[in-house]
């Protein structure tokens, strides 16, 4: 059993990603009352600390709280006194001042949640730190081909894109395969991470030769801005060789779904149609992201009420 | 002047390629007698029986802050921990505020290693103005001014064609080029080594070849020149590789390893300490074996600290924003007696790659207790068990990955010119 903190999937075993995946179906259900709300986090105070702006993970959670009954405050360096210039251990003491029940962490180096998971008595939970982990979004993305396929054991899972980048990819690497699927990823070389077969996977260059008897396709998102012209020659050669449309869905098995942690840009990792239609379950995915993120509040932070110790798995 | 001796110890002295129990007397200075049996009814007389008496240790390689950064370091908190880490002399980098590019900052840095250090210092001067890799220093005053050898260190000479005036203008100084061989291109915004760990950890990888590629480049345009290069900090088994090869071939190069690329990998990383973030990287287990392996067999000719002093402010912050670097000073000793226990370094050999060769690249005095050689000198227990804590260290930085371990091998005594400057009793002794 792990302990109070969730920063990475790696941290985790099956019994434990098991135990998540069933609380969190028990909170879907809470999302389809007509008062999607439950008093199991009253009094209790979650902080979003957002270094790296994501509108659509922090809001994710402040719901997923807010349904739990917590008070969420969201507390971003764009809003606050936390600056680069603050050192780690300033932002632990600063929060742990106010006393919080849990901190949501977001930062675009990998290792800051861990560093200020160190220093804090709140548990932690790692809402993505750099090209490091992203340990909700593969919960919730297991959850959903859970939902789909009705298992993950014995299942081919293909990842393609920017892996080198990706957090999702890791912390998917790290779930998919502790679950006991196969895993592979794909990209161009240049996004292929160094010694990536160390983790257990597979890598192709080939998009048809990684899609093939694959039962799950996900694609990982495009830094457009940052990437184009250094780790590929161009949008046009990217969405040629490894943007997905239903022409190259059908390398992979008939029943395929396809995934995809959004945003999407459109037309470039994935096809308008693919973006929005089965077998794509990207509004599944955000749909169990709110009640995959409930679960872990309540595990990690609605434990015992009064007198209490801190809950862990 | 009083005179000292140093009973029962096991000498180690590599430039007599002596190993054996004997006495050394200390006398005005210097070493006044070595011999299995001395009489000497006025010295005063230090126990050594248990412990190895070797020539002080030279670093080839450190940061002492001072001027500009003192807040990190000084020349007098620098030379303090140097000797309680059983270094008698250091060469200090020029990458201080302004840089040391100019005679009058080597003469600054020498006055102070005078007056405030009981090691000591030697300068090393910047390669190129401001350390920019465009216009070489005055290499001629700077060496009549006291510097012993040449360096842009971090700050790599990118430019092939300005590497080559440097290293060729450099026969005239006599003196050693000191190279921090990383591409600065390869490396990117590498911050751990690239592998299995950078890709498990999500932090941007440095590739070891970033390394191989500028040792190819500088050992060819050594060869070229004729010039003395000397390859700071070695981490990879392709510069190894390479390095080994060159000598081979007659190019007139020397090399360092640190005591962390010899002892720890990048699985140190792993938790995100940035204590443990170093430039070049903490590389994988092969590159470190083969940096072992390659220190044994001599192709890496010397052991140097790269101390390298940040304030506590500067490396609490993200692994990507935090300075490379760590504190080595007081730890290196009992560091790098891993190599002996692990039976590949004879204790002789081990002091050898501390003392005797660092003094020998920089073409200064030290690494011999031959009679008539300075009283540099090192008392040392290589069993003594203790637990480091650098805040009761005399750096004024903390910045070490051995904070709270225990380590084995301990300095118990330095002298300096015939003078206790430290001993582990009563601390450093130097007003
Ligand atoms: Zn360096």
């Amino acid at each position: 059993m792990i302990g109070r903190d969730l920063l990475g999937i790696e941290d985790l075993d099956r019994g434990d990603i098991e135990r998540i995946l069933e609380t969190a179906e028990h909170m879907l259900e809470v999302g389809r009352r007509e008062v999607k709300k439950v008093p199991t986090l009253r009094g209790r105070t979650i902080v979003n600390l957002f270094f790296e702006p994501s509108t659509r993970t922090s809001t994710s959670f402040e719901i997923a709280g807010k349904r739990l009954s917590a008070d969420v405050v969201n507390f971003s360096p764009a809003s606050s006194s936390i600056s680069k210039h603050e050192s780690i251990l300033d932002t632990a003491r600063t929060l742990d001042a106010m006393d919080p029940d849990a901190v949501i962490v977001r930062h675009g180096v990998a290792g800051v949640p861990k560093r200020i998971a160190d220093r804090l008595k709140a548990p932690v939970i790692n809402a993505g730190d750099g090209a490091h982990e992203h340990p909700t979004q593969a919960l919730l993305d297991l959850m959903t081909v859970m939902q789909a396929k009705g298992r993950i054991d014995g299942l081919s899972v293909a990842i393609v894109g920017d892996v080198v980048h990706s957090r999702v990819a890791r912390s998917n690497i790290f779930g998919f395969l502790k679950m006991g699927a196969e895993v592979r990823v794909a990209g161009p070389p240049t996004m292929i991470p160094a010694a990536v077969e160390t983790l257990g996977v597979k890598a192709y260059t080939s998009l048809s030769e990684a899609l093939a008897g694959a039962d799950v396709v996900m694609m990982l998102r495009i830094q457009l801005e940052r990437l184009a012209g250094s780790l590929f020659p161009s949008v046009r050669e990217y969405t040629a060789t490894f943007g997905l449309d239903r022409e190259k869905l059908r390398y992979a098995r008939e029943d395929a779904i396809v995934m995809h942690p959004g945003p999407v840009n459109r037309g470039v990792e994935l096809s308008h149609d693919l973006a929005d239609e089965r077998p794509s379950v990207i509004l599944d995915q955000v749909r169990n992201g709110v009640a995959l993120r409930m679960a872990v509040l309540y595990l990690l932070a609605g434990q015992p009420l009064a007198g209490e110790r801190r809950g862990s798995w | 002047m009083n005179r000292i001796l140093l009973r029962g110890g096991r000498l180690l002295d590599p430039a007599g390629e002596r190993d054996g129990p004997g006495d050394v007397l200390i006398e005005n200075g210097r070493i006044a007698a070595v011999d299995a049996d001395i009489r000497a009814d006025d010295a005063e007389v230090i126990d050594a029986a248990g412990r190895w008496v070797a020539p002080g240790f030279v670093d080839l390689h450190t940061h002492l802050r001072e001027p500009g950064h003192e807040y990190k370091e000084d020349i007098a908190s620098g030379g303090r921990a140097a000797v309680a880490g059983g270094f008698t002399a250091v060469a200090c980098m020029a990458n201080t505020n302004p840089v040391n590019d100019d005679p009058s900052v080597t003469d600054y840095i020498l006055d102070r290693g005078h007056q405030d250090s009981p090691a000591r210092v030697y300068p090393i001067a910047a390669a190129t103005r401001g350390l920019r890799g465009e216009i070489m220093t005055e290499m001629d005053a700077l060496v009549r001014a006291g510097a012993v050898a040449f360096s842009d260190d971090g700050a790599t000479i990118m430019d092939s064609g300005v590497m080559r005036r440097v290293l060729e203008y450099s026969r005239l100084a006599g003196v050693p080029i000191v190279v921090h061989a990383e591409d600065r291109t390869l490396v990117g915004n590498g911050v751990v080594n690239e592998g299995a760990v950078s890709t498990r950890i999500g932090l941007p990888g440095n590739p070891a070849i970033a390394e191989a590629v500028m040792v190819a480049r500088d050992l060819m345009l050594a060869e070229l020149t004729g010039a003395h290069l000397h390859v700071a900090h070695v981490s990879t088994a392709g510069a190894v590789d390479l390095i080994r090869a060159a000598r081979g071939r007659g190019v007139h190069v020397t090399a360092e390893v640190t005591p962390h690329h010899l002892v720890l990998t990048d699985e140190a990383t792993a938790g995100y300490d940035t204590n443990t973030k170093v430039a070049p990287p903490l590389r994988s287990l092969a590159d470190r074996n083969a940096c072992r392996a390659a220190l044994c067999e001599g192709t890496l000719d010397a052991i140097a600290t790269d101390h390298a002093p940040h304030a506590e402010h500067e490396k609490d912050v993200e692994f990507t924003a935090a300075p490379p670097g760590l504190i080595g000073f007081e730890t290196a000793f009992a560091v790098v007696l891993d190599l002996v226990r692990s039976g590949e370094l004879e204790p002789l050999e081990l002091v050898r790659r501390l003392s005797t060769e660092p003094a020998r690249i920089l073409g200064q005095l030290g690494g011999s207790l031959a009679v008539d050689a300075p009283a540099d000198v090192v008392v040392l227990d290589p069993a003594a068990e203790w637990t480091y804590d650098p805040a009761k260290g005399y750096s004024k930085s903390r910045n070490s990955p051995w904070s709270g371990k225990t380590l084995t091998g301990r300095v118990i005594a330095t002298f300096v010119a015939g003078r206790l400057v430290y001993s582990e009793e009563r601390g450093v002794l130097f007003p």
